[in-house]
């Protein structure tokens, strides 16, 4: 027998108008359309109860659609329970079977793929090998700190060698700092064989750190899909641009508009960026916080009201006719004090607008 | 299907191997529980024996007697091919129509009608022919008067009936399955479909039956009017006790089983406090009180009872002598029989209530005291209200144990008359009345059913009680000293109480004739229990030895069977849904609100006659039994599959195992105490049963408990004492072992997880 290689079947997933209904009419999830592209990386990000959860089940088979398509490759398999879909799936509460070994726990989906024992073990050893976890086959999950038993999850849904690698929020059990360390890690094995993994997470630093593109969920729908980038600087609409990172969301009106180019007027300042097809009248304005201009020349009349020194740098809260924003500068060997009157602008890059 | 399985896993490893076993598990799996039933069906049609062998079900002493061409013996084709039993001859069909699923794709619509047409045909006509045709020839008038008179007849369906019914209901529930139910699941469907069937065969049917007896006239006409006079019979209804004469049966009951609730519901209460919510040092000891109800047979308390009560019992004539007042019957009547009961039950209601009181969250009761109330203020407004339901349902379980109870009414009833008590001497007494015993079981049922169902349907909704697994740091507050006092005494009182009548117990049975002559002697027990080494072997020479080995064995057969039942039900009810979950739920938990007498009666009234007819075997003990304990079971397990997270279960689905190996490899492994739990209980609890096994025993099969009746309506009872210290002992025993086995499993368990918790 060759020495077993874990490679990859990644296969694209599609969603074709999708819907989940319990009972008679919670709506979890409404006929969303979805492409997940084969060998990349998709996050479903969101906030709780969104049915992004629900999405990733019907994905494996542990919730059945009440209607629309899902299709894996090119099979449809929206009718076909999970153990006949070619699916794995790493469980938030990593589920890992207590009574077994972390090796007979990571042999298990293989004796039912019909590999002989011997090679059921060689291609499970493979496994832990791959996720750093030589030398603990004999231990009970008892026995390993909570990243070991993440990486016996991990390796336990790698060795079957999916069409799909599903995450549900695998990182919300572990300490901040090993959660920077597995997802790194979740990537590289994703990158290195090039698995198609759909993620759930419902923290925005994650999504944006690991996934090749986003899917933000709202309400049931999709707001947005896009790569982290898209979705940071140039958010659809509200939802997304606050949810996304931190985001000033300011009323203005567009002045005018030229070509690509739309003039705003915040409190009689006024301001160019794009008009991303917006027609001139009343609209929102994003900053996030880094992108605020705080000076003393032109711009918006504004007071600071608070001041906090966090370390890297400085937190300001200003107040004017406009409401509230929230701004970081980087200059923390001049701190204003509270109660300053200052001018407040925007950087050239970054803001956007939005429709109302 | 072909698509599908060459799509499966497509790059396990194209070796040929792989691709094989990988199409097996889609293709070949299917058909090989296909092939296994429709062999069985066959088997069961061809080989064995379609009647009920006389001899007893161990017994193949037919295999040199005739076989297969001896009426008795001959397996149903046999039967046939000599011209008998033609009636059996249109199973062949249903038999032969699974043959062409063979080689067609679960897929494929035909195959799922096949099967479904095979299975429902089969075991219809199966069921058809049973009832139609019994030991007198037709059953019913009009197919007499449609078919003629048929001059042959047939008895009780033996193996190969048996065996061929299970065969088709498993077709049938493949059929449903490859329609797609519960995405094609054949193990669930063919669990749901199973256990329908035989909560249907043995609880529902032989209920039904016995309802319908009730209005059966002696003719064998029915008639409603004979159902009104036995219903509005005075003996039954009749209030004479409010101006001292005496009252019917059914209030009998019924006061006595409020009276009962009541009070054990307070004590249980004063126990939970004491244990949960006072400095009380010995609260071990008051929670040993719980195992009581468990390892005592049920009329042993009426025993000891009359030991300290009773006409030459100790107190009686010690009060007598001080005072020089003549004894009296006083015990025997309602008195007696409500503090038996009462004995009996107030441990149920302390573990019910220990639950509940510990239940109350104690931030709540932490909170209450932040917001300034005092110690009493919290318990008055916070601790007690939340109790509530528990209280209620507390005493919901002591309403429906005092009205199914049996032994304490028969040995301390004297002229009180309780429904549990007239259901047995309508069947047995010198009156003989079936319809009467069906009547009286009907309003038996009536009052459980509805306490039962008001448990069910109002207090289910209304628990307060949240145990959610994670740490609710807080401590309960203690009893304000007010409450503590009167609550410490009466539970203290009490307790001393029911340790003085088990005292009794053990005393009385060393005692040589109570009252009369006082001296010690083991004379009850080597009566019951001696043995004589002779060059064969032990004679087991003891008059108590045949039923107890009887009780031993069939409570070991039964107890697998049990648990087996109860936990297939548990894993259904917990991690399945399908439409009509919750008919199938109350079901299943039905038998638990069914006194033993009614199963009793409805039993002899069914089993009696084909096509079931196991009255006099062990089978039929074994079968109530089972039934009679599914409940435990079921509750064991849903207690401790709820605590499996069900994340677990689903992993092992997307890593590519089927619901069956899921079920084995996971779920099983993890229930090990459970199983042990189910296990244990289901033994002791056939051993100490005898509301049921008293109309189902035979001078073949006599169990223990109705051994120790038949002495102490003899007077003898030393020796009926003796048996049941003895039996004590054994079931304590056999919860000690438990306990010791579980205490292992659990720790072992509880190590691994505390140790995943704190990483």
């Amino acid at each position: 027998m060759s020495d077993p290689q874990i490679s990859s079947k990644a296969a694209p997933v599609r969603f074709e108008n999708v819907s989940k209904v319990f009972g008679k009419d919670v709506v979890a999830v409404d006929s969303i359309d979805l492409h997940v592209d084969a060998g990349k990386l998709v996050t479903l990000l969101g906030p709780s109860g969104c049915g992004k959860t629900t999405t990733l089940r019907m994905i494996a088979g542990l919730e059945m659609a009440s209607s629309g398509r899902i299709l894996i490759g090119d099979r449809d398999v929206t009718k076909l329970p999970a153990t006949d879909r070619d699916v794995s799936m790493v469980f938030q509460s990593y589920a890992l079977f207590p009574h077994m070994s972390v090796l007979e726990n990571v042999k298990y989906g293989l004796t039912f793929s019909g590999f002989g024992k011997e090679e059921a073990r060689e291609r499970a050893l493979k496994g832990l090998d791959l996720v750093g976890l030589k030398g603990f086959d004999k231990r009970l999950p008892s026995e390993l700190s909570g990243g070991q038993q993440q990486r016996v999850a991990v390796a336990r849904a790698l060795v079957l060698e999916p069409q799909v690698l599903l995450f549900d929020e695998p990182l919300s059990n572990l300490d901040a700092k090993l959660r920077r360390q597995v997802r790194e890690d979740i990537r590289a094995i994703q990158q290195d064989l090039g698995l198609t993994v759909v993620y759930v997470t419902h923290d925005q630093e994650e999504a944006l750190a690991v996934s090749d593109e986003i899917v933000v969920m709202r309400n049931a729908a999709i707001a947005q899909i896009g790569t982290p980038r898209q979705l940071y600087d140039a958010p659809n609409d509200r939802f997304v641009a606050d949810f996304i990172g931190e985001a000033n969301l300011l009323e203005c009106r567009i002045v005018s508009v030229d070509g690509e180019t739309a003039t705003i007027e915040i409190d009689g300042h006024d301001h160019r960026l794009s008009s991303r097809g917006l027609a001139p009248g009343a609209a929102t304005l994003a900053v996030r916080p880094s992108r605020v201009v705080i000076g003393d020349g032109e711009g918006i009349a504004a007071t600071v009201a608070k001041a906090t020194y966090v370390g890297v740098r400085m937190e300001y809260t200003l107040t004017g006719t406009f409401g509230q924003v929230f701004a970081v500068q980087d200059d923390v060997d001049d701190p204003l004090e509270p109660g300053t009157d200052v001018k407040m602008s925007f950087a050239a890059k970054g803001p956007v607008l939005l429709p109302q | 299907m072909t698509d599908l399985s060459n799509q499966r896993r497509p790059g396990a490893d194209p070796g040929p191997l792989v691709d094989g076993a990988a199409s097996d598990r889609v293709r070949g799996k299917p058909s090989a529980v296909l092939l296994f039933w429709v062999l069985a069906g066959w088997v069961g049609f061809c080989l064995l024996p379609w009647y009920m062998v006389e001899d007893g079900i161990w017994s193949f002493a037919w295999l040199f007697d005739g076989y297969p061409f001896d009426e008795d013996y001959a397996p149903g084709l046999f039967l046939i091919g000599q011209g008998e039993k033609l009636w059996l001859a249109p199973l062949l069909i249903p038999l032969s129509l699974p043959l062409f699923a063979f080689g067609r794709a679960k897929s494929d619509p035909l195959y799922a009608k096949l099967l479904i047409l095979s299975g429902a045909l089969g075991f219809g006509w199966l069921i058809a022919q049973g009832f139609s045709i019994g030991i007198r020839g037709f059953n019913y008038g009009w197919l007499e008067a449609l078919f003629g008179d048929l001059k042959i007849r047939q008895f009780g369906m033996g193996y190969g009936a048996m065996i061929c019914a299970s065969a088709f209901l498993f077709l049938l529930t493949q059929g449903i399955a490859a329609r797609g139910a519960i995405n094609g699941d054949v193990f669930v469907v063919s669990a749901i479909g199973g256990v329908i069937a035989i909560v249907t065969a043995f609880v529902f049917y032989p209920i039904a039956n016995m309802l319908f007896s009730a209005f059966v006239t002696e003719d064998g006409t029915y008639s409603l009017s004979v159902f009104a006079a036995k219903f509005l019979d005075d003996r039954l209804w009749g209030l004479g006790c409010l101006w001292g004469a005496r009252c019917g049966a059914a209030w009998n009951s019924l006061f006595l089983a409020i009276a009962v609730g009541f009070l054990t519901t307070a004590l249980g209460l004063c126990f939970a406090l004491v244990v949960t919510r006072s400095g009380f040092r010995y609260k071990r000891a008051i929670r040993a009180l719980t195992v009581l109800p468990i390892i005592t047979p049920p009329f042993v308390i009426g025993l000891a009872l009359i030991l300290l009560f009773g006409l030459s019992g100790s107190i009686t004539v010690f009060f007598a002598e001080l005072f020089g007042i003549q004894p009296t019957r006083w015990l025997y009547g309602a008195p007696g029989v409500l503090i038996a009961q009462t004995l009996a039950f107030t441990p149920i209601a302390f573990l019910v209530l220990i639950g509940v009181v510990e239940g109350v969250s104690p931030s709540m009761e932490e909170a209450s005291q932040t917001l300034r109330a005092n110690r009493w203020q919290t318990f008055r407004t916070v601790s007690l209200p939340l109790m509530r339901p528990g209280l209620a349902n507390a005493f919901l379980l002591g309403f429906i144990e005092s009205m199914a109870d049996f032994g304490n009414p028969l040995v301390l009833g004297g002229n009180f008359d309780v429904l549990s008590t007239e259901i047995f001497f309508a069947i047995v007494g010198a009156q003989y009345d079936q319809g009467r015993a069906a009547v009286l079981a009907m309003v038996l049922l009536f009052f459980t059913l509805s306490a039962f169902y008001a448990q069910r349907a109002w207090l289910g909704k209304k628990s307060y009680t949240t145990v959610t697994g994670k740490g609710d740091a807080g401590v309960h507050p203690l009893m304000p000293t007010g409450l503590a006092i009167p609550v410490l005494i009466v539970a203290l009182g009490w307790a001393l109480f029911t340790a003085v009548v088990y005292a009794m117990i053990i005393y009385g049975s060393v005692v040589e004739l109570w009252g009369v002559n006082n001296t010690l002697t083991f004379k009850h027990y080597v009566t019951a229990f001696s043995i004589r080494f002779e060059e064969e072997g032990i004679r087991w020479t003891g008059a108590a030895w045949d039923s107890f080995w009887t009780t031993i064995t069939i409570a070991a057969i039964a107890a697998p069977l049990t648990a087996a039942v109860g936990l297939v039900t548990a894993y259904l009810l917990t991690r399945q849904s399908f439409a009509g979950k919750n008919a199938f739920e109350f079901g299943t938990m039905l038998s638990f609100a069914i006194p033993g007498t009614v199963i009793g009666v409805s039993y002899i009234l069914a089993f009696n006659v084909p096509p079931i007819e196991i009255t006099g075997t062990g089978v039929i003990l074994v079968i109530s039994f089972i039934f009679r304990n599914m409940p435990v079971g079921v509750r064991a397990g849903i207690a401790s599959m709820s605590q499996l997270d069900k994340s677990l279960d689903e992993s092992s689905l997307t890593l590519g195992a089927n619901s069956w190996q899921t079920f084995r490899r996971i779920v099983l492994p993890l229930l090990r105490p459970a199983i042990l739990a189910a296990l244990v209980y289901s033994f002791v609890r056939a051993m100490t049963a005898i509301s049921a096994v008293i109309f189902l025993v035979s001078a073949k099969y006599d169990m223990a408990t109705s051994y120790i009746i038949g002495r102490v309506e003899n007077n003898d009872y030393g020796l009926a004492i003796a048996y049941s210290t003895t039996l004590i002992f054994v079931m304590l025993s056999a919860v000690g072992l438990l306990q010791f086995l579980v205490g292992r499993v659990q720790i072992g368990r509880r190590n691994m997880l505390a140790a995943k918790d704190t990483t």
